[in-house]
């Protein structure tokens, strides 16, 4: 074997295809199975994709670096099923380009978070999270009350589609409009946006300030939609306990 | 270099290896033969690794996946841990499902069994706004005070717990204290500087302000502003006003109104987990009450 290998150096050629070969091994292992994600991943009917605002604030999640510290993946542990709920699907972060799942917990993981605690306060704990969580390390983020720049979530919602995210043309053309129009409920606008986008999503000013729509709207937001896309962790949880 | 193929190598008389061949003013390279340390553990790798493929779940394959000899799976194993560390709970948790708290709270082993968890439970789900000993933060209700706006004996708390304040449960409770921006600002300072001073007994319920709380705010708040309705509307008179009574709070208030949320917990709680909370809430304040004699 070792005879084999010192002669094929000193066959260059041999070489090469002989370090092709080696390499492709590798690469067909980890690309292939990406090749049948359709088969082996399968949607939930109930499945949504974010909405223009949520969007605008998974962007600023992004932006401001919170996945390096929060993670969004329950992991399949008896110990994370107590603390945060059901584990993780893959088909959850689908839509996700980029998926956030992460790996490092400086801070909770925020997989189940949507919910969980009130607009109120996301918004002061984002501000100033020592406010309300006086151990909290958490970095205070106090310039999410400037205005929201919505100018580019049209060309967002577009690049998602073309990834495979189930935009159609109506919610890519309104995409700023109901972006703000998420965050007014007794606007005019909201009927188009109910209309485009159903009537369960939260419709609400997230950023207890009427008069703006702010970065802080489309974090909390977004913030509130995690794990809210669909209920088939908490459906395949249940069916799993019962089988047992 | 092509010459020294056909020849054998030559060997280093003081080490025993083999050279390279080439050959740099004098100076030949030895051929140092890869360590056989190295080799082995890459072997000994290899080996696991096909031991691994053969025994766990590995590739996916068509529709499905090499499951294993061992048919492990993760989901299952994750499941069976949790119901493992849950059943260590099933010998008192579900008691606290059904309602009967005082039968409960009279149960002392059950209690001191109970409570480390409770503790551990409202860490992890209340704190966020309620402060790890119940103490409040800035817009969140003070627990630990015996001031409730809905109503603070266990069924009333599991009420609230279960189904959240302005929340989106459909059985939600709804408070909401409605703007008055339609007053001019000199009403609202009135007002405000009214409400403000009710706290101290400054405030003459006579004034322009007083006649015109009675008309606008007491409904909700009473009509000396003595609250006690469980409608969600704070006591004026008590220090109960979360969102602060000084007057320019009152003016914000006034000005922009209030509807403070606290989530639905049906769902992410079991009705165990919530009849526990509840227990232990309510045990706040007379906890405080206790540490005040």
């Amino acid at each position: 074997m070792l005879k084999l290998h010192y002669n094929l150096e000193k066959v260059s050629m041999g070489l090469v295809v002989a370090i092709i070969v080696a390499a492709s091994i590798g690469g067909i292992v980890e690309i292939a199975p990406l090749f049948r994600i359709d088969e082996t991943v399968q949607l939930p009917e109930d499945l949504r994709p974010n909405t223009p605002l949520e969007l605008a604030g998974r962007e600023i999640f992004i932006r401001e670096g919170c996945y390096a510290c929060h993670s969004q993946m329950v992991r399949s542990l008896g110990d994370e099923l107590d603390r945060y709920g059901p584990y993780s699907l893959a088909a959850e972060s689908a839509y996700d380009h980029p998926m956030l799942w992460g790996s490092k917990r400086t801070g909770p993981d925020l997989a189940r978070l949507g919910e969980k605690y009130s607009d109120d306060w996301h918004v002061a704990h984002l501000i100033d999270p020592r406010a309300v969580v006086p151990a909290s390390i958490m970095p205070a983020y106090p310039w999410l009350m400037r205005p929201l720049d919505t100018g580019l979530l049209r060309d967002g919602l577009a690049t998602l589609a073309r990834l495979g995210v189930p935009y159609d043309e109506a919610q890519i053309a309104a995409a700023p409009a109901d972006a703000l129009a998420q965050s007014r409920p007794d606007s005019t606008e909201a009927e188009g946006f109910i209309e485009r986008w159903g009537e369960e999503i939260a419709l609400r000013d997230f950023d207890g300030d009427p008069a703006r729509l702010t970065e802080m709207d489309a974090l909390v937001a977004y913030l509130q939609s995690l794990g809210r896309l669909t209920d088939a962790p908490y459906r395949l949880m249940a069916a799993e306990e019962g089988a047992q | 270099m092509s010459a020294h193929r056909d020849q054998p190598p030559e060997v280093d008389p003081v080490t025993g290896y083999d050279t390279t061949g080439h050959d740099w003013n004098g100076i030949k390279e030895l051929n140092t033969p890869f360590p056989r340390i190295v080799i082995w553990a890459l072997v000994i790798t290899f080996v696991y690794s096909v031991i691994a493929w053969v025994l766990l779940p590995a590739f996916p394959w068509g529709r499905d996946y090499t499951r294993g000899l061992l048919g492990l799976d993760q989901r299952e194993l994750a499941v069976e841990q949790f119901r493992k560390m849950d059943a260590v709970r099933q010998d008192w948790l579900p008691r606290f499902a059904d309602a009967d708290y005082a039968a409960l709270a009279g149960d002392e082993a059950l209690m001191a069994q109970a409570m480390p968890a409770a503790a551990r439970l409202f860490q992890d789900n209340c704190a966020a706004c309620h402060g790890a000993t119940g103490d409040g933060g800035p817009g969140f209700p003070v627990l630990s005070d015996g001031y409730w706006l809905w109503g603070g004996d266990p069924e009333t708390i599991a009420e609230t717990l279960r189904y959240g304040i302005n929340a989106t449960h459909p059985d939600t409770r709804i408070a909401e204290m409605p703007s008055f921006n339609w007053m001019s600002r000199e009403e609202r300072a009135a007002m405000a500087s009214h409400v403000a001073g009710m706290l101290d007994g400054r405030s003459d319920p006579d004034s322009a302000a007083g006649v015109s709380f009675v008309e606008n705010c007491a409904a909700c708040h009473g009509e000396a502003g003595e609250g006690g309705l469980d409608i969600g509307a704070p006591s004026l008179i008590d220090e109960a006003v979360i969102y602060g009574q000084d007057r320019a709070s009152v003016m914000r208030t006034l000005f922009d109104g209030r509807a403070g949320v606290m989530p639905a917990w049906e769902g992410r709680l079991s009705e165990a987990e919530i009849g526990l909370l509840a227990l232990y809430v309510s045990g706040l304040s007379r906890a405080d009450a206790e540490d005040a004699q």
